[in-house]
């Protein structure tokens, strides 16, 4: 074999080992979503090109282990039989994470799933200065953790009392962790103050008459790390609330580190460097249209 | 808003913690019957936000949500289905 092109293979998923010739294959994987039949593969090509093992990542990815370099083009055959495809590592998108959102947990605000495919979609292997992750969580939860991302979008629930079909009960109240909800005791009016409400929906989610119109929406923060640097992204803009305009601000933020960031610079770095000003006046150009 | 709902039983899950309440308020709501009222004393922080959702989702009705003059609550709800 002719001299091995390690940056090629890390950059197709093959992460080098610390043993001779071994790599361990990274999978292409959005949200942590994996078939049986994938799964199926996976073990099977664990069993007879690995050691038998997999790793699950921190970031919902599988990684198989002790693939000798020789058998690579093999491994990644077989695979593709059962619909797994090679990860990436390096300066480009990386997998996108995300929880079960809507579909699945009562808590869900938004369709996590569905965001996550669609940026995978669009981004997922994009060449850039630097790593780039994108996280979705689906509710202030936060079990995919969005703020650690360096485009991480959060849902949420924009809440609207129906006089109509209140039963006054109280459960809105308690239920709100923000204390953003009370009921006037004369008319039993029910108020939400939008200085405290931090869209998490609970009060629409425990009301037993569904007496709120709710509409989901998303929370965008920017410029998180969490590896050697520990930096929570920020949150410039106010909710966004369609899809279109999730991904018209999304394009702007790849966008701006795409041409301002210098090689092997995280999104946090390069904001830091040429301040936040110019990159949240791109962000809100894109939020307006 | 004046309704008052005359409680048929009554359960205390403010000696335990999730998610024993809301099983042990499901477990009272199993043994009555449909269109009874089951009064549920519960603690005040996470029993409060959480179990009438619990109850909201396991398909009964939430009637009304009293605060008690000792910082517990009482959650009155109908049972719906067998």
């Amino acid at each position: 074999m002719s001299k091995v092109d390690y940056a090629t293979l890390k950059k197709g998923g093959f992460m080098q080992q610390i043993q001779k010739d071994c790599f361990s294959l990274r999978l292409q994987t959005v949200g942590g979503a994996l078939t049986a039949e994938n799964l199926k593969k996976i073990a099977e090509v664990a069993e007879t090109f690995g050691n038998g093992t997999v790793h699950l990542t921190s970031r919902q990815g599988v990684e198989i282990p002790f693939i000798q370099l020789k058998d690579i083009d093999n491994v990644k055959a077989e695979l593709a039989k059962g619909g797994c495809h090679p990860g990436v590592c390096g300066p480009r998108v990386r997998t996108v994470t995300a929880c079960q959102g809507c579909k699945v947990c009562p808590s869900g605000n938004i369709e996590t799933y569905h965001i996550a495919k669609q940026l995978s979609d669009r981004y997922f292997g994009r060449e850039l200065p630097h790593k780039f992750k994108f996280g979705v969580t689906g509710c202030q939860n936060n079990c995919l953790k969005a703020e650690e991302n360096d485009v991480g979008i959060k849902g949420a629930l924009t809440v609207k009392w129906l006089a109509d079909k209140c039963i006054h009960c109280g459960v809105c109240v308690k239920a709100c962790r923000t204390h953003a909800v009370t009921i006037a005791d004369v008319d039993g009016r029910v108020s939400v103050n939008n200085e405290k409400c931090n869209y998490c929906g609970r009060c629409a989610k425990s009301c037993p008459t569904d007496a709120w119109d709710t509409q989901p929406a998303y929370i965008m923060s920017f410029g998180g790390t969490f590896g050697n640097t520990v930096s929570k992204g920020e949150s410039p803009l106010p909710l966004v609330t369609s899809e279109e305009q999730l991904f018209c601000v999304a394009d702007a933020a790849i966008q701006f580190f795409a041409d301002h960031a210098q090689p092997g610079e995280r999104f946090k770095f390069t904001l830091d460097r040429v301040g936040r000003e110019m990159f949240y006046q791109k962000l809100k150009e894109a939020y307006h249209g | 808003m004046a309704d008052t709902y005359q409680a048929d039983e009554t359960v205390d899950i403010t000696d335990v913690v999730c998610p024993v309440t809301f099983v042990k308020a499901k477990v009272a709501l199993e043994e009555m019957d449909e269109g009874q009222v089951l009064a549920i004393r519960m603690n005040d922080g996470e029993p409060v936000q959480n179990v009438p959702r619990s109850i909201k989702e396991e398909g009964h009705q939430v009637l009304k949500l009293n605060a008690n003059d000792d910082g517990t609550y009482t959650l009155l709800v109908r049972k719906v289905g067998d």
